[in-house]
């Protein structure tokens, strides 16, 4: 066991795949020498050598690109984009190669890769540094889209998403890289892929996250529990595939539901979750589904930025409103 | 020649040479090189451009006879893929974009598998005998990045094998062609990007497409290195190919190849080509078109006979028909493989629509 960070978790989870599996080599930008921007691959060149942790020239269609080939012949790349409002270039690959290639040679070959991005608002950066475009990935039949939430859900879905035998989307919220320790054993497990955490039970609401707003979740329903709101947290962790069955069974016990995240409304991953309760478990509800979201707008630069990110008022305000409905 | 300003000096230079060995009328120019002193090898080169034609003839009529979804055929142009595939080893993997079928068969995918393929099948890229190969890459210019990774692969398991990309003059202009190029020449792939520039891009002419004098130069930039050759002169083709390889294997890096043809098609059976180009111009490009011009030279330098241009083509129709049959006589893929193959273990969603589509035809 170790009490470490969700960055630290990334850089475990990396070297013990590095370790167990020769087919593995990470590559992408200032991954080498420099360790990532992030220090996500920190002291992995030193260790593994520059055959298995590759600096690549800026590029990032390249990166996505190579990383298919390298799949195609049975390696397990694991690329890096160094920040998602960067990886627009290698959509293409991802949307027409990697996610497609299993299916448009009925099996002949494969893609077993993971493509890794740091992303979301909340921590000053540069424009083009805060984005959260989740929604897109999870839009893409073939791929597997997987958003970590704490240390130990970082190491172990990562390690599931690196062995999976199909192209995974791995997106690591830069506002928790560091904000809180974890004991995590670092012992190789692997947590399931398409599965939700049930992170806190409650009888009274079902509220499901993903990313570094589970933390503002979870700080709702403690303060809520406090006014005798009972909820239940459901981190989804994979929004492709993604595990309805849990949402969809809280829901019917719970018959209220807010869904958080920090992607703009519109076409939100948010909007999937609120159309599959209301087709398949309309009945169980109480209330109507309540989003808090960030508002339909281009994440403010770092003086306006506050006014962005969905706050912990914001989920318990649409809460006690839920509860009150009528 | 002007003074140059003292505070200039030349630090870079480049020249890009063109390969040619058969004038369009068959004469050799140069001394053709060992390969091509061997009738065997010729002819068989002859018989791959001649099967490449006569598969897209019958590929546009299938089409026209509504047993083919849009095609795009590669009439003129069979030099550069039969070219390419020729100087290939069988161990060499060939990453191609949709006009190379006449490559494609030579390294053993099945006609048949093509016409399913193009006739709206998946299981047309499911090779039975070339199982490394890439698919048909129809998103322009996106299948160099995969060379450069099929290539990383070969060099970190130390294979003597080299990936060949294969693309248009219109890929040219994407920046997965640069950055392909630009991967590769830092990590000195073991890898050949073949273009093969046939004069447009759908409608957009060569000329409208870069300002470049030549489209072999953008590996200048790269640090590769690169040539031109006439890619209607298979022997051309494949010599320059050949020297490509024997760099990459010999751990020197990747390298671009630019060969000059021209679409004497439309550029699918979607297209009207008339629409943009003048039709006096593309006749006079059939002078230099690939398969008559070998024919010439087979003729005067081996003898080549009209009694052995019969049989040749006759066991070429035969194969043709072969293969149409095979296709045609395919039965269709269950309703289920619309799943079956998006992932390696189906999904709870994908799994409930499996059950649905269970027992029903595609």
């Amino acid at each position: 066991m170790a009490e470490i960070t969700l960055v630290e978790a990334v850089r475990a989870a990396l070297a013990h795949a590095l370790e167990e599996d020769p087919a593995v080599v990470i590559l992408g930008e200032d991954v080498g020498t420099d360790g990532g921007v992030f220090r996500a691959t920190e002291g992995l060149w030193q260790r593994f050598g520059s055959a298995r942790v590759r600096d690549t020239p800026l590029s990032e269609a390249a990166i996505a690109g190579v990383a298919v080939g390298l799949a195609a012949q049975g390696f397990r790349p694991v690329a890096e984009i160094q920040f998602q409002g960067f990886i627009h270039p290698a959509l293409d690959q991802l949307a027409n190669h990697a996610a497609r290639l299993r299916n448009r040679t009925r099996g002949r070959l494969g893609c077993p890769m993971v493509l890794r991005a740091p992303f979301g608002a909340g921590v000053h950066a540069p424009e083009h540094h805060s984005e959260s475009i989740e929604a897109i990935f999870a839009h893409i039949p073939g791929l597997k889209l997987v958003i970590p939430s704490s240390p130990a859900r970082a190491y172990g879905l990562l390690l599931a998403a690196i062995r999976d035998p199909d192209p995974v989307v791995f997106f690591e919220p830069t506002r928790i890289y560091r904000a809180g320790r974890e004991e995590v054993a670092l012992d190789g497990a692997s947590l399931p892929l398409g599965r939700a955490f049930t992170l806190r039970a409650g009888g009274d609401l079902t509220l499901v996250s993903w990313g570094a707003a589970v933390r503002e979740a979870l700080a709702a329903a403690e303060a809520l529990s406090g006014e005798g709101i009972e909820v239940e947290v459901i981190d989804l962790a994979t929004l492709r595939p993604w595990d309805a069955e849990a949402v969809l069974g809280s829901v019917r016990r719970t018959g209220r539901c807010v869904i958080l995240h920090e992607a703009p409304r519109t076409g939100g991953f948010g909007a999937e979750v609120a159309a599959r309760i209301a087709e398949e478990a309309l009945d169980s509800l109480l209330a109507p589904i309540r989003r808090v979201t960030a508002p339909d707008i281009v994440p403010p630069l770092l003086r306006l930025e506050h006014l962005y990110l969905p706050q912990v008022d914001d989920v318990i305000a649409a809460a006690r409103e839920v509860m009150q409905w009528r | 020649m002007q003074d140059r300003p003292a505070a200039e000096e030349i630090v870079a230079r480049f020249e890009i040479a063109r390969t040619a060995f058969l004038d369009p009328d068959g004469t050799p120019r140069a001394p053709l090189p060992d390969f091509a002193r061997d009738r065997g090898s010729l002819v068989a080169m002859y018989r791959a451009m001649l099967l490449a034609r006569a598969f897209d003839a019958r590929a546009v009529a299938l089409q026209r006879t509504g047993r083919l979804g849009t095609y795009p055929s590669a009439l003129g142009q069979e030099a550069v893929a039969v070219g390419t595939a020729a100087a290939m080893a069988p161990g060499d993997l060939l990453v191609p974009s949709f006009r190379e079928h006449g490559a494609q068969i030579m390294r053993g995918v099945r006609m048949e598998e093509l016409f399913l393929y193009w006739g709206g099948d998946e299981r047309g890229s499911d090779f039975r005998d070339q199982r490394e190969d890439f698919p048909v890459c129809v998103p322009v210019g996106t299948q160099y990045p995969h060379a450069a990774g099929v290539a990383l692969a070969f060099q970190l398991r130390g294979e003597d094998r080299v990936a060949v990309a294969v693309g248009g003059d219109g890929s040219t202009s994407r920046g997965d062609f640069a950055e392909a190029l630009n991967i590769a020449g830092v990590w000195k792939l073991p890898a050949v990007f073949v273009v093969a520039n046939n004069g447009w891009a759908i409608s957009v002419p060569r000329e409208a497409q870069s300002a470049a004098q030549t489209l072999a130069q953008k590996a200048v930039a790269a640090g590769i290195p690169e040539q031109q050759c006439d890619g209607n002169d298979v022997i051309a083709v494949r010599a320059t190919v050949a020297a490509a390889l024997a760099r990459a294997r010999a751990g020197q890096g990747p390298s671009l190849i630019e060969c000059l043809t021209y679409r004497l098609a439309d550029h699918t059976t979607a297209d009207d080509a008339s629409r943009y180009r003048d039709d006096a111009a593309v006749s006079a490009r059939w002078a230099e078109e690939p398969v008559r011009r070998l024919r010439a030279h087979l003729a005067r330098a081996h003898g080549w006979s009209a009694a052995e241009e019969e049989a040749l083509h006759a066991g070429i129709a035969a194969e043709v028909d072969a293969a149409t049959e095979a296709y045609l006589a395919t039965p269709p893929q269950p309703a289920t493989a619309i799943v079956d193959y998006l992932y390696a273990a189906l999904p709870p969603d994908l799994a409930r629509l499996r059950a649905r589509l269970e027992g029903q035809d595609g």
